[in-house]
C-alpha cells in the first residue's frame, strides 16, 4: 500500500494502481475519452489530467497512466485542470461534433462554445478501437497510419485484413460511431446537451449521494 | 591496416610519441574542410586540383593534404588553412590552387584575395586567430575539426585523443567520473539541459541489466548542424567521451543514433568504430582494464520527433519513432525497457575535456547555472552565418555583432529566435542578455540544441510564428490531442491572421490554446511548440493588432495586406517594371506615368526590386 492525498484528502491506495485508478476508488470523478477498463491506458486524449505537486512546482500529468507513489499530492479540479480539459473537448468537438460522448462531455464540463473551424470527421483518433482488438478480440487487424494530420486507423496498406473477424468491437467502443448526436449544424456546433440520460437516482432514490459526480442531470437542472 | 592494441595508457602515450615522431611538424601542410558544407561547395574538385597540382610540381611527398572536419565558417567555404603557419583561405576555388602553391608553399607569400577582408576596414587577416568570427568564439569542442582528418585516428591520438579514456579506466571507480561530470555541472546539450551527471546516475542506480548507452545525432531543426560537424569532423571525441560514460554507468553496450541524411557522419563514424576496435579502444577489455564495451551505429528515418528520447527508442526497437506514453524515465526504462542513457553528440563530446582537465577547470567557464560552451548554428540576416563556439554568458549582441558581424546591408536589428523550431524570439531590447539556459527559459524561449536565426527589420513576426507553427504541424507525430488538434488550430489562426482574416479574441484564443499545450502535450514538441507564438505575442503584438485590426503588415512582408502602387510624382516612365512584371499587371507608355492593374498584380514585388527611382511603393 501507498500513501497520497487526493484533493487534500490522505488516502492509502494499491501499488500497482494509476493515479485514475486511485481517484476513481474514492469516487472522485474524473473524465475520460480513450481509456477503458480491460485496455491498456493510451494517454492520448489528455482529459483525464490532474495537477500534482505542491506549492509552485505543480504540473499535469494525465492520471490514466501515471503511477501512484508515495507523498504524491494530486488535484483533480483545479482551475488549470479545467481550463485544459474544456479546451480539449472544444479541440476534439471541433473536429467532430457528430460524437455524441463529446457532445455529452461538453455539456457535462460547461463547454458552451466552439472557436475553432467546425470539421466533420469520423474518428477523434483516440485509439480505442486499435487497442480492443489487438488486447481484446487477439486479432490486431487495424493499426495507425500517417503522421501528424495524416494520422488515421487502418487495416495494414488499407485492405481488409484477413485476421479481421467480423467481431465489430471496434464500432462497439468507438466514441464516435457507437452513438450520434444528430443534433448539431455547423456552426452551432454544441447541441442543446441533451445528455439522452434519465438519470436513475430520479425514480428510485431521491436523495442518492451524487455530489460526488454530476451525471450531468443536475447540470441540466441548475441551468434551469 | 594492421593495428597494435593499446594494452595500457603508457602503451597509448607510447604510440602518440610514435605518430608525432613519424610527423615533421615543419612539413608543410594544407589542411582542406571535407565536410558536408564544404563538399557542396566543391571541396571535392579543390581536393583532387591540389593533389594534381602537388604532383605536377614533385612536391608530392615535400607537402602533406590533409582533409580535415568542418570548422563552422561554411558560408566561406571551401576553407583551406596552410600550415606550419596557419594561413587562412576562404571560398577557395579549383581555379586558385596553382597560386596557392605557387605563392604561399613556393614562395612563402599570401594570397591575399583568399584572405578574410574586414568589410569595413578592409584589412586582411591572416590567421584564424585574427579572423572576427573566430577571435570572439571559444572553440573548445570545435576547434580540432580543421586540424584532423576524422578518417585517421592517429590524428585524435596526436592531439592527445583517448587520454581522458587513459586517466579514467585505470584511476578512476566509475563512481569517480560520475561525479567528476556531475561537478562540473555539464548540462545536456540536446534541449533540456538536464544535468548529465545526474541522469548517469541514475541510469547506473536504476535495476535492470543489460544497460544502454547512446549518442543523439538525431538533429532534425532545420538549420541546425552542429551535430553533424562533430560527428563526421571528429568523431572521436564523442566516441571517447562515451565509453567513458559507459564505463561509468556500467553499460557494456552503445548506439550511435544518426539521421539517415548525414551519409558522411555514418562514413566517417563507421571508420572511427572501426579503428577504435583495431587500437583495443573498443571492444573486450579495453586497454588492459577489464572493461568491454562495443559501439553501433544505427540510422534513424530522420523525422524531427525521432530525437524526443522515448521516440528514438522507439525507432532503434525498429518500431516506428514516435514517443511512448509513459511516465517512467527512459534513463530507468529505455530501449528495450532496460536502463538507457541517452546524451546529446556535444554533451558527449565534452566529457573527455571534463576528464582530462578536471570539473573545477570546466565550472570556470560560463554562468552560475551553465557550465562550459555551446555551439549554435547562427543563421538568418547576419553577415557571418555558421557555426560558432562560445562560453556561456557571452551575450546576444556580441554572437551577432562581433561574431556574426551585424547586420547585412544596415538593416535594423529585430530579434533573434533561439532554440529551434520551437524556440521563442527574443526582441532588440534584451539584446544584452547573457546567453545561458535559465536567461533564455526566462525570456520565453530556450536554449534547444542551440539554433540562432537572426531578424532585420524587415521580418513580420506574425509571418515567423505562422512559419515554425507551419513547420511543426508537419513534424508532430499526431498522437495526442492538444499537440495535433492545438498546432493545425494555431496554424489556421495564424494563417487566416497573415491574410487578412484574423478577427478579434484570436490573440486570447492562441494564448489559451498556447497555455493548454504546453499543459497538457505528451511529448516536448507539443510542450515547447507554442513558444513562437507565445513570445511573438508577448514582444510585438502590436504587430498582431495592426495585422488583425487595421489590416495591415507593419514589415511589409504579408502579401494579403499589402499593395503595390506607384508613385507618380516619382515614375519617370521608364518601362522596366512594366517589362518585368510577370502578371503583365502594368500598364503604361514611354515617359508616362505607369499604373499596377490590382485584379492582375499577384504581389511578387519584382517591379519594387526593378524601379531605380524608388517609384513604386508598398502600402
Ligand atoms: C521533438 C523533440 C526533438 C528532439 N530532437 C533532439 C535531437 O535532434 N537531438 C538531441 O540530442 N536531442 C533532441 N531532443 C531531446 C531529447 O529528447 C533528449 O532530451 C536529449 O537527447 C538528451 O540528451 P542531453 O541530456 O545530452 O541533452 C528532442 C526532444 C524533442 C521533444
Ligand atoms: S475509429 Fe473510433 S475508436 Fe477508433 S480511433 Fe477513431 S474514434 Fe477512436
Ligand atoms: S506532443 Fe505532439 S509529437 Fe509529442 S506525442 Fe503528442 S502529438 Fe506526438
Ligand atoms: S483517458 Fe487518459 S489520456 Fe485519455
Amino acid at each position: 500500500m501507498k500513501k497520497m492525498t487526493i484533493n487534500g484528502m490522505v488516502v492509502q491506495v494499491e501499488d500497482h494502481w494509476t493515479i485514475l485508478e486511485a481517484c476513481r476508488f474514492y469516487g472522485m470523478d474524473i473524465p475520460t475519452l480513450c481509456y477503458r477498463d480491460g485496455l491498456s491506458p493510451g494517454g492520448i486524449c489528455r482529459l483525464c489530467v490532474v495537477e500534482i505537486g505542491k506549492g509552485e512546482r505543480t504540473k499535469l500529468v494525465t492520471s490514466c497512466n501515471y503511477p501512484v507513489e508515495d507523498g504524491l499530492v494530486v488535484r483533480t479540479h483545479t482551475k488549470r485542470v479545467i481550463r485544459a480539459r474544456k479546451m480539449l473537448v472544444e479541440l476534439l468537438l471541433a473536429r467532430c461534433p457528430s460524437s455524441k460522448t463529446l457532445q455529452d462531455l461538453a455539456a457535462k464540463m460547461g463547454v458552451q462554445r466552439v472557436r475553432f473551424k467546425v470539421k466533420d470527421e469520423k474518428c477523434i483518433l483516440c485509439g480505442l478501437c486499435v487497442r480492443m482488438c489487438e488486447e481484446q478480440m487477439g486479432a490486431k487487424a487495424i493499426g495507425f497510419a500517417g503522421r501528424g494530420k495524416e494520422r488515421r486507423v487502418t487495416p495494414p496498406f488499407d485492405i481488409k485484413s484477413d485476421v479481421c473477424r467480423n467481431c465489430g468491437a471496434c464500432m462497439y467502443i468507438c466514441p464516435v460511431c457507437q452513438l450520434r448526436c444528430q443534433g448539431p449544424e455547423p456552426p452551432s456546433v454544441v447541441c442543446g446537451a441533451c445528455l439522452n440520460v434519465e438519470p436513475v437516482c430520479l425514480q428510485d432514490n431521491d436523495d442518492v449521494m451524487c455530489y460526488l459526480d454530476t451525471c450531468g442531470w443536475c447540470y441540466k437542472m441548475k441551468k434551469r | 591496416m594492421n593495428r597494435r592494441k593499446i594494452k595500457s595508457p603508457s602503451d597509448l602515450e607510447k604510440l602518440r610519441q610514435e605518430i608525432l615522431a613519424k610527423r615533421d611538424p615543419k612539413k608543410p601542410r594544407i589542411a582542406i574542410c571535407a565536410g558536408t558544407g564544404c563538399l557542396a561547395l566543391g571541396a571535392r574538385k579543390v581536393i583532387t586540383t591540389f593533389k594534381e597540382e602537388l604532383k605536377k610540381r614533385g612536391l608530392e611527398n615535400e607537402v602533406e593534404i590533409r582533409e580535415t572536419g568542418c570548422p563552422g565558417f561554411c558560408e566561406k567555404g571551401t576553407i583551406v588553412v596552410i600550415y606550419p603557419e596557419g594561413i587562412y583561405y576562404l571560398q577557395v576555388q579549383p581555379g586558385d590552387v596553382p597560386e596557392i602553391v605557387e605563392k604561399t608553399l613556393v614562395e612563402k607569400k599570401h594570397v591575399e584575395r583568399l584572405l578574410y577582408t574586414d568589410p569595413t576596414t578592409n584589412e586582411k587577416a591572416i590567421h584564424e586567430d585574427e579572423i572576427p568570427f573566430y577571435k570572439h568564439q571559444m572553440r573548445l569542442l570545435i576547434g580540432n575539426n580543421i586540424k584532423v582528418d576524422p578518417k585517421n585516428i592517429d590524428d585524435y591520438i596526436a592531439l592527445g585523443g583517448y587520454r581522458a579514456l587513459a586517466k579514467a579506466l585505470p584511476e578512476m571507480t566509475p563512481e569517480e567520473v560520475i561525479e567528476e561530470v556531475k561537478r562540473a555541472n555539464l548540462r545536456g546539450r540536446g534541449g533540456g539541459g538536464f544535468p548529465a551527471g545526474r541522469k548517469w546516475e541514475t541510469t547506473r542506480n536504476a535495476p535492470g541489466e543489460p544497460k544502454y548507452v547512446i549518442v543523439n545525432c538525431d538533429e532534425g531543426d532545420p538549420g541546425a548542424f552542429m551535430n553533424r560537424a562533430l560527428m563526421e569532423g571528429n568523431p572521436h571525441s564523442v566516441i571517447e567521451g562515451l565509453i567513458i560514460g559507459a564505463y561509468a554507468i556500467g553499460s557494456h553496450e552503445g548506439f550511435i543514433y544518426v539521421r539517415d541524411e548525414y551519409p558522411l557522419a555514418v562514413e566517417n563514424t563507421g571508420i572511427a568504430l572501426e579503428q577504435a576496435r583495431e587500437y583495443g579502444l573498443l571492444g573486450r577489455d579495453i586497454m588492459g582494464s577489464g572493461f568491454d564495451f562495443d559501439v553501433k551505429i544505427f540510422r534513424g528515418a530522420g523525422a524531427f520527433i525521432s530525437g524526443e528520447s522515448s521516440a528514438l527508442m522507439s525507432s532503434l526497437e525498429g518500431k516506428v519513432g514516435a514517443p511512448k506514453p509513459k511516465y517512467v524515465h527512459t534513463s530507468i526504462k529505455g530501449l528495450w525497457n532496460k536502463p538507457s542513457n541517452l546524451n546529446n553528440v556535444e554533451t558527449w563530446a565534452n566529457i573527455p575535456l571534463i576528464i582530462n582537465k578536471g570539473a573545477r577547470w570546466f565550472t570556470s567557464i560560463g554562468t552560475e547555472g551553465s557550465k562550459g560552451t555551446k555551439i549554435f548554428a547562427l543563421v538568418g540576416k547576419v553577415n557571418n552565418t555558421g557555426l560558432v563556439e562560445v562560453p556561456f554568458g557571452i551575450t546576444l549582441r556580441e554572437i551577432i555583432y562581433n561574431i556574426g558581424g551585424g547586420i547585412p546591408n544596415n538593416k535594423k536589428f529585430k530579434a533573434v529566435q533561439t532554440g529551434g523550431p520551437s524556440g521563442g524570439c527574443i526582441p532588440e531590447r534584451f539584446i544584452d542578455t547573457a546567453v545561458d539556459f535559465d536567461e533564455l527559459t526566462k525570456l520565453g524561449s530556450m536554449m534547444g540544441s542551440g539554433g540562432m536565426i537572426v531578424m532585420d527589420e524587415d521580418t513580420c513576426m506574425v509571418d515567423v510564428a505562422r512559419y515554425f507553427i507551419d513547420f511543426l504541424v508537419d513534424e508532430s507525430c499526431g498522437r495526442c490531442v492538444p499537440c495535433r488538434e492545438g498546432l493545425e488550430r494555431m496554424s489556421e489562426i495564424l494563417n487566416d491572421i497573415c491574410e487578412g482574416r484574423g478577427k478579434e479574441g484570436d490573440i486570447e484564443l492562441l494564448e489559451e490554446l498556447s497555455e493548454v499545450m504546453k499543459d497538457t502535450s505528451m511529448c516536448g514538441l507539443g510542450r515547447t511548440a507554442p513558444n513562437p507564438v507565445l513570445t511573438t505575442i508577448h514582444y510585438f503584438r502590436d504587430e498582431y493588432d495592426a495585422h488583425i485590426k487595421e489590416k495591415k503588415c507593419p514589415a511589409h512582408v504579408c502579401k494579403a495586406l499589402i499593395e503595390y502602387y506607384i508613385d507618380a510624382e516619382k515614375c519617370t516612365g521608364c518601362l522596366a517594371c512594366l517589362k518585368a512584371c510577370p502578371e503583365g499587371a502594368i500598364a503604361g507608355e514611354k515617359e508616362r506615368v505607369h499604373v499596377i492593374n490590382r485584379e492582375k498584380c499577384s504581389k511578387c514585388g519584382i517591379c519594387y526590386d526593378t524601379c531605380k527611382f524608388g517609384a513604386v511603393i508598398i502600402s
